[in-house]
């Protein structure tokens, strides 16, 4: 589609100082729609980026003051009440209901999201960080450093997501050398490390392509000729101007790490359940349930899962129109 | 040339094979109606080139893409475009549709966008005679080869065979041509077929046009910003300028003695030998939004005065041109050439 | 073009043994057979640890047990299980057969419906059928699969059969077909397993398919090309057919190969759930029981297919498209 800003811009200046853009001007004006949907579409996508903003604020406000908003501790075994030691349905005492053991969902949530959210954080800032230094190298050395890069994740992300992570994961519980590094099994910093060995990757390319088409712009151009040393050019020049793909990455990495972990803990090879939680792990205790009827343990967390989710992607999206606005509408 | 000389200036004869009549094109957008088009007459006789010149944005283009009907269904056309007994604006898409490609058709800027990427040429002229005369699908094919032939592209039937990638620019640009006389048409509207084209090959589908003029006595309509091509191979001129018409002459008075200050101006920025810097326009197009009272010109315009921006000036004659300028009389109008 | 799928066939093999080793190595290293071994035997005496040592090649460096697992695995000599002792050929056989149902079954819909709604949403670009199928796009990609798995049990095995008071779930929430049914073919059981296991799927494929098909062919449709066809006065269903749908599913057709050839190892999550005896299922069992002899064939299943519908995604590509040369 032509662009709405193009679309703007020949609508508002139709007479570019430069003849062969006749043509284009009419294929903007080819693509014309009825004015009010142009605004209503324009409004909503702004309005929803924005209504995103505020609810995942109000979840991590939520989440982030999870001693006050919680109504009981995180593994805290509630004494039976109706009757009940577990599976009490959504009531007084227990807002969303409680689980088999009979823990509070409302608080479990509150507790997980924590969990869920920091994991989602920290994994997409380290898979930031690397994937940007190694893209930029690559990209702007290019070379075997490339091909290396080019060859390896082509391997990784050709791959089903979920049998990296067991084998990785697995991998790293039996590489002693990588004790210090990866810790326990079932900590959080192992699920941490494990997803930002993987999630790199994609950062990586995304920040190679944006330097490649860089590299060849005057000003760095420039820059070489003025004889600036490699790694001034990548820190000063290459990695600020590729910040808009940076960020908008690293929402996608937030998303990813964020369903990764909860995949995991889903299927059990997350972090301990005895002593923390997730949301994956919340999630994961409801497949056996639903088939009595339990609904509580997937429509709660499920519901606070999906919409986080959905408000992070919003945000992204947003985000890859602010700063592309040629290729956000056709690529989405 | 005699053909030329057919066509007075006294008034539209009526022998006309396509004739535009006050059309007025405006797109809805958000900021309101840009009006493209804003009453343009214009008419072309058999076997005559009318070169219609402006800049970007001066609706040169959107005036033949409306009466073509390949502007979006939110675009608002009224006016009338007739082509020979059938009037095109407010007509069925269905007439429309069996009047383009047949009587009337047309040849684009950029001709490797133009052509379908995955399709051979030889097909993507078939398609376009077979969808108009139900001739049998080996008549069309031989029939294309020798409208390659006519073209002037070597090898025909091997190169009916091959794909648009095959094909250097100026070869797609005949290819183009030869699927736009394919059904022979009465009108061919070639918008600006040069432009994306080297200088050398430019001169060369000038001149397969103008071939196809004579020989196959097609009324031409030449869209170009080029006013060294208009003097190469127009018969009559029309200069546009904000969506209306500026003046209309034939070429030799145009270049000689034109009669609206905007053709002046044009002609000033022309190159030429002699003269160190070119001489522009001063200042900017107007924006179609918003178009300026009265004459659309005048706040470029040296001579221009408070009458100007009363009525919007029409066509009328002087000398042997029609021009739109109110105060032609009054102003002294250097020759240019 | 021959040459060329020759070329990159031989080419496989090098990259078949290069990533059979990283994964052997990855695999090996990964989860100790032995111990998988004794937590399955855990009374198995030093003999007996011995011969299962030998009996699985688990003798020498890794490098040295590489080439002889290649060895026995090119001959076809696949081994059994370390739990229950299966031969693995069968039992990977049949996992390969019911995934390629339910792949195929939901690739088939998803694919198509998807394709249905972004070249109508992108015909009818900013109407409200646009608007709704993005927004439901874009949800549609925002609820993982085993959210949407679970939630379909919910309401259809359990709630349903509830409100309706059926004696039976009304759509099984798991297997193949109904316990004790045996492997006796049966279309319409066979059928009825496939609906929510294959919904969960064809939800996602929809979702990406509606997107992929709507931004090409509004690309296609803003192009030069579409607007001469126009020109030649030739019907708009003869437009949008023949000329904007041929170009604009070039990129998707290799987009779905390459998907399609994904889908064997990639339909883990929801096999599991639906307790679908499938190549995921299989996976993850033999993962939990660290049952090394079934994970390698596995793997090596998974990458074939990955090599040869990238080959295919190739071939198609060069194949619709003129301009690109193999």
């Amino acid at each position: 589609m032509t662009d709405l800003s193009e679309f703007e811009a020949a609508v508002s200046s139709p007479h570019v100082p430069n003849d062969e853009l006749d043509s284009d001007e009419v294929n903007a004006l080819i693509e014309s729609v009825s004015p009010s949907r142009l605004a209503l579409r324009r409004f909503m996508r702004h309005r929803v980026a924005m209504a995103s903003l505020v609810v995942f604020t109000l979840i991590a406000i939520w989440i982030i003051l999870a001693p006050i908003t919680a109504r009981y501790g995180e593994i805290e075994i509630l004494a039976p009440f109706n009757g009940k030691r577990g599976l009490n349905s959504p009531g007084a005492k227990a807002w969303f209901g409680t689980d088999q053991l009979n823990r509070d969902l409302y608080s479990r949530i509150i507790w997980g999201g924590r969990v869920s959210m920091f994991i989602g954080l920290t994994v997409a800032l380290f898979a930031s960080v690397i994937g940007t230094l190694v893209g930029a190298v690559a990209g702007y050395r290019g070379g075997i450093i490339d091909d290396m890069l080019m060859r390896t994740t082509d391997l990784f992300l050709a791959f089903p997501t979920l049998v990296l992570l067991l084998v990785i994961r697995n991998l790293f519980d039996q590489l002693t050398w990588l004790n210090w590094l990866v810790g326990d099994l079932k900590s959080i910093r192992f699920i941490i490390v494990l997803l930002v060995a993987l999630s790199w990757m994609s950062v990586a390319r995304i920040v190679r392509g944006t330097v490649l088409s860089l590299k060849e712009r005057e000003f760095v151009e420039a820059s070489v000729a003025l004889g600036s040393s490699a790694p001034r050019i990548v820190v000063r020049h290459l990695i600020p101007n590729a910040i808009g793909p940076i960020i908008v990455a690293l929402t996608t990495s937030v998303v990813a790490a964020i369903v990764a972990e909860s995949t995991l803990a889903f299927f059990g090879f997350g972090i301990d359940p005895v002593y923390k939680t997730s949301w994956g792990g919340l999630l994961g205790d409801s497949k056996g349930q639903v088939l009595t009827g339990k609904w509580w343990l997937l429509v709660f967390p499920g519901a606070v899962f999906v919409i986080t989710i959905m408000c992070i992607n919003f945000i992204g999206d947003a985000l890859r129109d602010a700063f592309d606005p040629k290729q956000g509408q056709a690529r989405r | 040339m005699s053909d030329t000389l057919r066509e007075s200036v006294e008034g539209p004869v009526t022998d006309a094979v396509f004739e535009i009549r006050d059309l007025r094109i405006h797109f809805p957008t958000m900021n309101g109606d840009v009006q493209a088009v804003r009453g343009v007459d214009l008419s072309v006789h058999k076997g005559e080139m009318l070169a219609v010149v402006g800049e970007s944005g001066s609706g040169k283009s959107v005036t033949f893409l409306g009466v073509m009907g390949l502007l979006p269904p939110s675009t608002v056309i009224t006016g009338s475009a007739k082509l020979g007994e059938t009037e095109l604006i407010g007509a069925s898409s269905k007439t429309v549709r069996r009047v383009r490609g047949h009587k009337i058709a047309m040849i684009f800027q950029d001709p490797l966008s133009a052509l379908n990427p995955v399709q051979r040429i030889g097909p993507q002229i078939v398609e376009m005679i077979r969808s108009h005369d139900p001739m049998s699908k080996a008549a069309a094919e031989s029939k294309s080869v020798e409208l390659l032939d006519l073209v002037g592209i070597p090898q025909p039937s091997a190169r009916a065979k091959q794909y648009p990638h095959e094909f250097s620019g100026g070869m797609r640009q005949r290819v183009m041509i030869a699927m736009a006389i394919a059904n022979d048409p009465e009108v061919l509207i070639a918008d600006e077929p040069t432009t994306a084209l080297d200088v050398t090959v430019q001169a060369q589908i000038l001149e397969v046009i103008q071939r196809i003029q004579h020989e196959l006595h097609t009324a031409v309509v030449l869209i170009t910003h080029d006013l060294g091509v208009v003097a190469r191979v127009a018969d009559q001129v029309q200069v546009m300028y904000a969506g209306r018409s500026a003046e209309r002459a034939d070429v030799m008075t145009l270049f000689k003695d034109p009669t609206h200050p905007y053709t002046v101006g044009l002609l000033k920025s022309l190159p030429r030998s002699g003269q160190e810097r070119l001489t522009p326009i001063i200042g900017t197009p107007p924006n179609m939004l918003r178009p300026p009272s009265g004459c659309a010109f005048r706040p470029r315009c040296e001579f221009a005065t408070d009458v100007c921006a009363v009525d919007l000036p029409e066509l009328r004659p002087f000398h042997n041109s029609q021009t739109a300028c109110i105060r032609v009389e009054e102003i002294d109008l250097e020759p240019v050439l | 073009m021959i040459r060329f799928i020759l070329r990159r066939l031989l080419w496989a093999i090098p990259t078949l043994l290069i990533v059979t080793f990283l994964v052997f190595v990855a695999i090996r290293v990964g989860t100790d057979p032995v111990a998988s071994y004794l937590r399955i035997n855990s009374r198995a005496s030093p003999a007996k640890i011995q011969q299962y040592k030998e009996a699985n090649g688990l003798i020498g460096t890794i490098p040295e047990q590489y080439v002889r697992w290649l060895w026995k695995f090119v001959r076809f000599d696949w081994g059994v299980s370390i739990k229950g002792r299966v031969p693995v050929w069968p039992s990977i056989k049949a996992a390969l057969s019911n995934t390629f149902i339910l792949g195929a079954f939901a690739s088939v819909i998803g694919i198509t419906v998807g394709l249905g709604i972004g070249i109508l949403a992108s015909l009818k670009q900013y109407s409200k059928f646009d608007s709704l199928s993005s927004a439901s796009a874009f949800i549609g990609l925002s609820i993982p699969p085993y959210i949407s798995a679970v939630l379909l049990q919910l309401v259809f095995s359990y709630y349903v059969t509830k409100w309706f008071d059926l004696s039976k779930p009304f759509l099984p929430p798991s297997g193949v077909y109904p316990p004790g049914h045996g492997d006796n073919f049966d279309l319409f059981l066979r059928f009825k397993h496939l609906i929510l296991p294959g919904t969960v799927v064809a939800i996602q494929t929809i979702a990406v398919y509606s997107r992929y098909m709507r931004a090409s062919l509004l690309e296609v449709k803003n192009s030069d090309y579409l607007r001469t066809a126009r020109a030649k006065g030739i019907s708009e269903t003869r437009v949008i057919v023949r000329h904007a749908l041929r170009n604009a599913l070039i990129p998707i057709v290799t987009v779905a190969a390459i998907d399609v050839g994904a889908i064997i190892g990639g339909l883990i999550i929801t096999e599991r759930i639906f307790e679908y005896k499938g190549m995921g299922d299989f996976f993850l069992t033999a993962f939990e029981n660290g049952d090394f002899p079934q994970l390698m064939p596995w793997m090596v299943l998974v990458v074939i297919s990955l090599i040869l519908f990238n080959l295919l995604a190739d071939v198609a590509y060069a194949f619709l498209d003129p301009r690109i040369r193999l």
